[in-house]
Order: structure tokens, then C-alpha cells, then sequence
């Protein structure tokens, strides 16, 4: 059956021709190679398939490995599927918002943007980060960050719900089966490690073995690839399962008429199964009560004003001062090690372009027409402020001054020791924005030590870190 | 076709999805282990191991434990279903304590002086919270005691056996 088309070696010619001997023989030699070849074959999927079942055949080893180990009534499909549908909404959401966070650090615009610089492919959707809406960057790291607190319930139980399958006997039915469950644990262990870094990273507990940035970026294309395999395969079953029993009616049904679900091909419905002590609509609402209370805990940290006291357990739930620079700071001038020298009397600003250098004064710089722009900060941690008020120099001026009007970017350096954003890059359309400036005053008053004084940038959009405080030297490139 | 199927277990598309996946994993993985693998390694399986073998059993032991110790008592009263009412404040001050234990726990060492905030005011705060929790619920419980011994006495002093409720 399987061959294709005549045997070869037969003359396509007319007449019978004496054939040479290894042309006749060809192919029956073949065609015995191939009998060979298939019976050999059959023999080991035989012996494969005898191994498996002799596998198959081994009891489960005692405990989580016997199916009526796992007694709850009210594990399966239906219940996994609703925490799976929010994660399927709340996940790409965090993964999104991630990546944009990493584009808003303008990293295209070289090693001081950038933390993880071998990103190669993984960094194919760059683009130049805008400043329009001035609010853009406060709206989508509160979002991640306030997401990634408030599904923990929901993902622990997502994975409360799948225990079983942790201890499924044998431990692979198929090379299928072996794969997935591989993936599986790329998609558990990058659940767990992308939350538990990202949630250390916003108390500023760093235990982790290296940078954030690297740990949580590249982590997040491990968990995400996971991530698409999992959503692809277990999609249908997600669907089926939900309208397997109506959302409405499991929500009225009580503890006397829950019961378990009907046996499913996964394994989640529990075989021997407890009294239940809890309804369905209990587990949901008490998953959906813990969410509701992290959303309570630490939201206000990202919206601030009298908001942010309501954030009892976020780490910016409170006004470090009062006054016009009584707003949250990242770090303190102390933390970073300034030096009190160079930032008093003696502190000079330098501009470099194509022209001279230019070295200005504190007071030569307040006695030039000073602009305002009301503007947040908004930090990878999530928290931000209310809009607050500053007033300084536009970039767009010191670029035009510096002889660069239509500068391409500005190396920022500040007084700070040398460390991660010390100095920072900025992009042209940050420079040309009107509400970009090299700030001196903040709602009124002088800038404090703490926020940047005697200068500091403050961009539209701009993720906090990259509006370097304490500045001593601008350079416009093209 | 049959025969593919037979041998991997699973259709082409499956090993097809499979394999571009863990190509990205890999891809991905090369960096992230680039500096300190062994740590990175041992943060990321500790990671599926911390919740699936360390966490979810505590927090499914302390259940059966609450369950089987509280279970036993001799009841003089009419037994309502009580566990949920530990349950459900004990998991949202744990779900919390997970998520903030190092402001909770004064463990975030630059918070302080990076922030100019002071850290020794979570602990009273998730302790607040927690008692908080745990009196609602004790209040509910008792609220529903009530009811339940109300509705037991009201079936007690009823003359007419035969009208039980139902």
C-alpha cells in the first residue's frame, strides 16, 4: 500500500530489454530492507507500548497520587474555568501593561535606558514612547502593578483548583502529555515567580538573585509563552466547562444542593468525595472578597490625595511632609549619597551642543522667563502623585540655546554617584513637548533636597526614575 | 496522520504550538539564567515547589486540622455549619499577609530611607485589620447562632408533632 507509483527499474520503453542484474534486483532488495525495517519497527512500538502499559499498570504510589486523596466537592472544571476566564482577561492585561512599561524607559535609546541590553527579538515592538496623555504612565503602572496585588487570590485559587493534576499517575501517558506537563511547569513556576519578584520588588525587599528588571522582564516571556500554550490548548474546555452550569444558578445554589460536578476526563472532580462545607458561590465570593480587599489596601497608593490613606498596607500610603514638597519621593538625597557640596552655592548647570559650553547659576537660570506645566510622578512601583505644579526652564528652549533646536535627544547627568539613572537619555518629542522642563520651583516653592534640588527634569509620560533629579549637565545630541 | 497521533499522543498542532513555545522559553530562559543561574534556577522551581508543595499543603492542613479539632465537641445545641466563618477571615488577613508581609514584618531594610516613611506601622495595621475580620465574622456567627437557637426553641414549643419544618 505504500508504494507510490510502478516499481522502479521498469523501462518506460516499449520493448522488453535485458535488464542489468542490480537493476533486478533493486528492488526486491528494497522492498525486503523495508519489510524488515517495519517488522522491526512494529516489534518496538510493541515493546513500547507494553512498557507504557506495564507503567500504566503500577499502582499510584499512596497519598496526593491516589485519585480519592483529593476529596473537595467543589473542585472542577466549572469552578477552574471561572478563575481561569479572569486570569484569561487579567494576565495579557499584566502582560501588557508590563511591556509597555519597559518601552516607556525608552530603551532604543541605549545602555543607560536600558537594563537587560541582550533582549535581542524579545524587544521587537519598541517604539518611541509618547508624551501624550501627560497622565499615560501613572494610568498604566498603577494598572499593572494594582492588577498583579489584587489577582494573587484569584491565582492561588486557579492553582487550589488544579492541585490534582500536580499528582497525576503515571506521571506521563504520552510524549503529548509529558511535553505539556513540562510546560506546565514553565507556566506554574513563572506564575508564582512574576508575582512573588514584582510584589518583593514595589516593598523595595530586593532578596532576588540579580536585577529586577532583568528577573521580571525575561521571566515574564518564559511565563507568557507558557502562558499562550496553555490558554490555546485548554480554551475549548474553559468554554464547555462554563456552559456546563449557568453562572446565575450556581450563584443561588446552596450548601444542601451542592454537589460535585460529573466526572471529567482531567481528573478534578474528586472520586471519593467529603460533605461539602463550603458552596461554590461561597468560594468565588471569597476569592473575589480577598481581591476586593487588596483593590482597598493599595489602590489609593496610585491615586492619591485623600485617596492614598486608604491604601493601609501599600508602601506609599502616606505624605512623607507637608507643604509644597510634602509629595512622595522614590529616594531620598541621603539614600543616593549626594554630596551637600555639589549641590550648593558652587553648583553650576553645564549645557554642551555643538556650540560652547554654557555653565549658568542657579540665579542666572531663575532670572530667564521661567514656564509651568502641571505634571505627576509615576513610578515603576505603581504608586503616583496628584498633578503638582512645576515651574523651570523648557528643554526645548536650553536645546534651542544649546544650538540644537531640533535636538534628536539629551544625555541627562545628575550630581548622584554613578548607579543605575544616574544619567538617562531623553528622546526628541520628550525635549519638544512645552510641558517638559528642567524644573527649579514645585508648586510655588524652591524644589526640596529630596526632589531634586537645585534642578531636576520633569517629562510628560515619563516613568519617574527617568526624571532625574539633582541635574548638573545637559548634552543635545542631533 | 492516525499513526502520529498513536505514537505522540496528541495531534501535529499540538507539538507544533508546543515546540514554538518552548523555543521562546528558551530563547528567554538564556538570558534570564546569563548572570547567577543557579539562584535564578532555584528562585523559578522554587517558585512552582514553594506554592505547590509548601503553601498549599500548610494552608490545606490548617483546614482539615481546624475541621477535625473543632469538630468533636459535644454539642448541646442544634450544630450549624461554623468553618467558613474562620475560614473566610483567616484566608483575607492571609492573603494579605502574603502580599505585604515584608512592610508587615519591618523586613524591607531601604524602605525607610529611600522613602522618608516610616515602616513600623504596618504590623499594627494588618493586626488591626485581621481583628477586624475575625470580630465581623465572630459577630456574624453569633447573629446566626441566635437565629438557629430561635428557630430550634420555636420547633420545640410547637404542640403538634408532624408540623417539623421542613
Amino acid at each position: 500500500m505504500d508504494s507510490g507509483g510502478g516499481p522502479p527499474g521498469t523501462s518506460s520503453s516499449g520493448g522488453p530489454q535485458r535488464p542489468r542484474s542490480d537493476e533486478k534486483h533493486a528492488p526486491r532488495r528494497l522492498e525486503r530492507v523495508r519489510a524488515a525495517a517495519a517488522a522491526r519497527a512494529a516489534k518496538a512500538a510493541a515493546r513500547t507500548r507494553a512498557l507504557v502499559r506495564r507503567v500504566e499498570q503500577i499502582p499510584p504510589p499512596p497519598g496526593p497520587f491516589r485519585p480519592d486523596f483529593w476529596r473537595s466537592p467543589i473542585r472542577g472544571p466549572w469552578l477552574t474555568s471561572v478563575f481561569g476566564l479572569v486570569l484569561l482577561v487579567g494576565i495579557p492585561l499584566l502582560f501588557v501593561t508590563g511591556a509597555l512599561s519597559y518601552a516607556a524607559y525608552n530603551p532604543g535609546l541605549g545602555a543607560l535606558n536600558d537594563q537587560t541590553p541582550d533582549k535581542g527579538v524579545l524587544g521587537f515592538y519598541l517604539f518611541d514612547w509618547p508624551t501624550h496623555p501627560y497622565w499615560l504612565y501613572r494610568l498604566t503602572q498603577g494598572v499593572h502593578v494594582t492588577l498583579g496585588v489584587v489577582l494573587v487570590p484569584v491565582v492561588l485559587a486557579k492553582l487550589w483548583s488544579v492541585i490534582p493534576k500536580l499528582f497525576e499517575w503515571p506521571p506521563g501517558r504520552s510524549a503529548a502529555h509529558a511535553l505539556e506537563r513540562l510546560s506546565l511547569l514553565a507556566l506554574v513556576g513563572g506564575v508564582v515567580f512574576e508575582f512573588v519578584t514584582g510584589i518583593l520588588n514595589i516593598q523595595l525587599y530586593y532578596v532576588f538573585p540579580g536585577s529586577f528588571y532583568t528577573l521580571h522582564f525575561y521571566g515574564a516571556w518564559v511565563f507568557i509563552a507558557a502562558f499562550v500554550v496553555h490558554v490555546s490548548l485548554k480554551l475549548g474546555r474553559m468554554t464547555r466547562a462554563l456552559r456546563s452550569r449557568g453562572l446565575a444558578a450556581e450563584l443561588r445554589t446552596d450548601l444542601a444542593r451542592t454537589r460535585t460536578e460529573p466526572p471529567d476526563p482531567d481528573g478534578l472532580v474528586p472520586t471519593a468525595s467529603a460533605a461539602p462545607t463550603m458552596t461554590r458561590r461561597g468560594a468565588v465570593g471569597m476569592v473575589g472578597a480577598g481581591s476586593l480587599l487588596l483593590l482597598v489596601v493599595t489602590a489609593g497608593q496610585s491615586i492619591g490625595g485623600r485617596l492614598r490613606g486608604t491604601a493601609l498596607l501599600a508602601p506609599h500610603n502616606r505624605e512623607p511632609g507637608s507643604g509644597p514638597n510634602g509629595f512622595q519621593i522614590n529616594k531620598t538625597a541621603a539614600a543616593v549619597g549626594i554630596n551637600p557640596a555639589h549641590v550648593g552655592p558652587d553648583w553650576r548647570l553645564e549645557i554642551y551642543g555643538p556650540g560652547p559650553t554654557l555653565v549658568f547659576t542657579r540665579t542666572q537660570l531663575l532670572a530667564m522667563p521661567q514656564q509651568a506645566a502641571a505634571l505627576p510622578i509615576a513610578c515603576v512601583e505603581g504608586w503616583s502623585t496628584p498633578d503638582q505644579h512645576w515651574s523651570g526652564l523648557r528643554l526645548a528652549d536650553l536645546a534651542a540655546l544649546a544650538g540644537l533646536p531640533d535636538a534628536g535627544s539629551v544625555l541627562v547627568e545628575s550630581v548622584q554617584p554613578p548607579g543605575p539613572y544616574s544619567s538617562v537619555v531623553l528622546r526628541g518629542n520628550q525635549i519638544h513637548d512645552h510641558r517638559s522642563l528642567l524644573a527649579l520651583h514645585v508648586n510655588g516653592a524652591d524644589l526640596s533636597l529630596d526632589h531634586g534640588y537645585p534642578a531636576r527634569i520633569i517629562v510628560p509620560a515619563n516613568p519617574g526614575v527617568n526624571n532625574t533629579k539633582w541635574v548638573h549637565r545637559l548634552t543635545f545630541r542631533t | 496522520m492516525a499513526r502520529f497521533v498513536r505514537w505522540y499522543g496528541s495531534g501535529p498542532l499540538h507539538l507544533l504550538v508546543l515546540i514554538a513555545s518552548f523555543a521562546l522559553t528558551g530563547y528567554a530562559l538564556v538570558r534570564l539564567f546569563a548572570e547567577r543561574p543557579l539562584g535564578v534556577a532555584i528562585w523559578f522551581v522554587g517558585a512552582a515547589i514553594g506554592h505547590d508543595l509548601i503553601l498549599l499543603p500548610l494552608y490545606s492542613l490548617a483546614d482539615l486540622s481546624a475541621q477535625s479539632v473543632l469538630r468533636h465537641r459535644p454539642e448541646r445545641t442544634p450544630a450549624v455549619p461554623w468553618i467558613n466563618y474562620l475560614r473566610v477571615p483567616a484566608f483575607l488577613s492571609g492573603v494579605l499577609l502574603l502580599v505585604w508581609f515584608p512592610l508587615i514584618l519591618n523586613l524591607s531594610i531601604p524602605y525607610q530611607g529611600d522613602t522618608r516613611l516610616p515602616e513600623d506601622v504596618y504590623l499594627g495595621r494588618w493586626l488591626a485589620i485581621t481583628a477586624v475580620l475575625f470580630g465581623a465574622a465572630a459577630i456574624a456567627f453569633a447573629l446566626k447562632l441566635r437565629r438557629v437557637r430561635r428557630a430550634a426553641r420555636a420547633d420545640e414549643e410547637r404542640p403538634a408533632p408532624g408540623h417539623d419544618a421542613p
